[in-house]
């Protein structure tokens, strides 16, 4: 076993469709929350391989996409200054903010690194003592340890020269703001397996009890998906609402305690906003004050940013489950991946730039990369 | 972003205090820090995202999921459609 490619064994999915399709009797609208898993879906075709009535709504679980514009905006201000050294995770560079991307600040001179892990940035530091490498520290639940561990490093070392400017974002609280909406149409989810590996899941035990809705915790694997979708299907039909754990290979439900243990150490929960959504509150997380000699929103004044979002993009909505991108007039016309409009569009995982990649914005139903079937050179 | 790839471990070392890890996924080596997974032994699995083991995958659980998709539907294989053509977009390409 190498936990991957068993993972996507055609054979077996057809097995899981048709265990859903003896299992369902009715529609259900079932949301996948993570961007990784949208992003699954959308590549392997899942959602078409699925019996009708069984619609797959994708949520709000990318991290780039939510970044509101001003954090952009703002990491570019600090990026451009002469004295810092930019360093980001990869899918953070070609996000546009309100005047070009951070590749294009670095071709014009300034320092933008790509780094593969947060502890990278101890390492320039280091070597750039007369510079401040500030660090882009976005992202859920699954990310929020490795970007503690760089600032708890950096402190305890008294590193002075790195700092972080944080957007970090929560997703139990997005789940209950779709669920609160009376446009919700989501009447299960297929939970956000890393995030679970660290937080686990027994915060998503009452949101499953209050709102009426089963949650399985699911993987990001073709196999993972379908068997989630399975188990939600289930559930739904006996009218249970628990949380299961499709994901057991990876995960308990206490999560991973010595993780848990450094992010409250180094962060506390706050208001953040989201973009294409909005405020939402205890949503985020930011720097506790002892750390504040690390924090580059205190350390850089930037200024008020204003920034307007186009008003035909319906990314608000995408985000949320209550509509798809083929509803959006721009969608692969006005907007694309190059030439983003807005949340669902800025990130490889946001599902408009799912959809664009594999081909769905040529037709409504395009030919299929199918799992259940594949072609003789074996695309998967 | 959430991103998180399974590798195995092949060698454990010690760098400024923190436990680190050489990680092999397929035909790639890279280097992982352990210290939120510090049972991890070498020959294991561990979910490694953005340079950190988050978790080490169970072996015998991983199995046992896998068994039980293998034995799903295995009476009525027979009299169950292929695919579903109609929503499939036409002919398997």
């Amino acid at each position: 076993m190498k936990y991957l490619d068993e993972y996507r064994d055609g054979k077996l999915a057809q097995k899981v469709v048709n265990e859903i399709r003896k299992v369902q009797t009715r529609p259900w609208v079932i949301m996948e929350v993570c961007g990784g898993q949208t992003h699954s879906i959308v590549k392997h075709g899942i959602d078409f391989l699925l019996p009708e009535g069984i619609e797959l709504v994708h949520g709000p679980g990318c991290p780039v996409c939510v970044t509101p514009l001003e954090m952009i905006d703002k990491a570019h201000a600090i990026a451009r200054q002469q004295e810092v050294i930019f360093c980001s995770f990869g899918d953070m560079l070609r996000v546009p903010g309100s005047e070009g991307d951070l590749f294009s600040i670095k071709s014009q001179g300034g320092d933008v690194r790509i780094v593969y892990s947060p502890l990278d940035c101890i390492k320039i530091a280091r070597a750039n003592p007369d510079k401040m490498v500030v660090f882009f520290a976005i992202g859920f639940e699954t990310t929020a340890p490795a970007n503690a561990m760089l600032v708890w490093r950096a402190h305890q070392e008294g590193i002075k020269n790195v700092s972080v400017l944080v957007s970090h974002v929560l997703v139990p609280p997005a789940i209950s703001f779709i669920l609160d909406s009376s446009q919700n149409r989501v009447q299960g989810f297929l939970g956000p397996g890393h995030v679970c590996t660290i937080v686990g899941y027994s915060d998503y035990e009452p949101i499953a009890e209050r709102y009426h809705v089963p949650i399985v915790i699911t993987g990001f694997e073709p196999l993972d998906l379908l068997q989630g979708t399975l188990m939600t299907v289930r559930l739904l039909e006996a009218g249970r609402n628990v949380v299961e754990n499709q994901y057991a290979r990876v995960l308990g439900r206490e999560g991973n305690r010595a993780a848990q243990k450094l992010v409250e150490d180094v962060f506390e929960v706050s208001d953040r906003k989201w973009r294409g959504v909005g405020n939402i509150p205890a949503s985020g997380l930011q720097l506790r004050s002892q750390f504040r000699e690390h924090d580059a929103e205190r350390l850089f004044d930037v200024g008020e940013i204003d920034t307007k979002e186009p008003e035909i993009c319906i990314s608000g909505q995408i985000l949320r489950g209550i509509k798809k991108p083929h509803d959006c007039t721009a969608f692969g016309t006005l907007c694309t991946p190059q030439n983003p409009l807005g949340a669902t569009m800025v990130s490889a995982e946001g599902s408009c730039a799912a959809y664009y990649t594999y081909g769905r914005h040529l037709k409504k139903e395009p030919e299929l990369v199918s799992i259940a079937a594949p072609s003789p050179g074996g695309v998967a | 972003m959430c991103l998180a790839i399974p590798g195995r471990v092949i060698e454990q070392f010690e760098r400024q205090g923190m436990r680190m890890a050489r990680v092999q996924f397929g035909g790639i080596v890279r280097e992982a820090c352990l210290e939120y997974v510090p049972d991890a032994q070498i020959g294991q699995y561990v979910l490694v995202h953005v340079g950190f083991a988050i978790s080490v995958v169970d072996e015998e659980e991983a199995r046992r999921t896998y068994e039980l998709l293998e034995q799903m539907d295995q009476l009525s294989e027979l009299d169950a459609p292929e695919v579903d053509e109609a929503r499939a977009g036409g002919k398997p390409q």
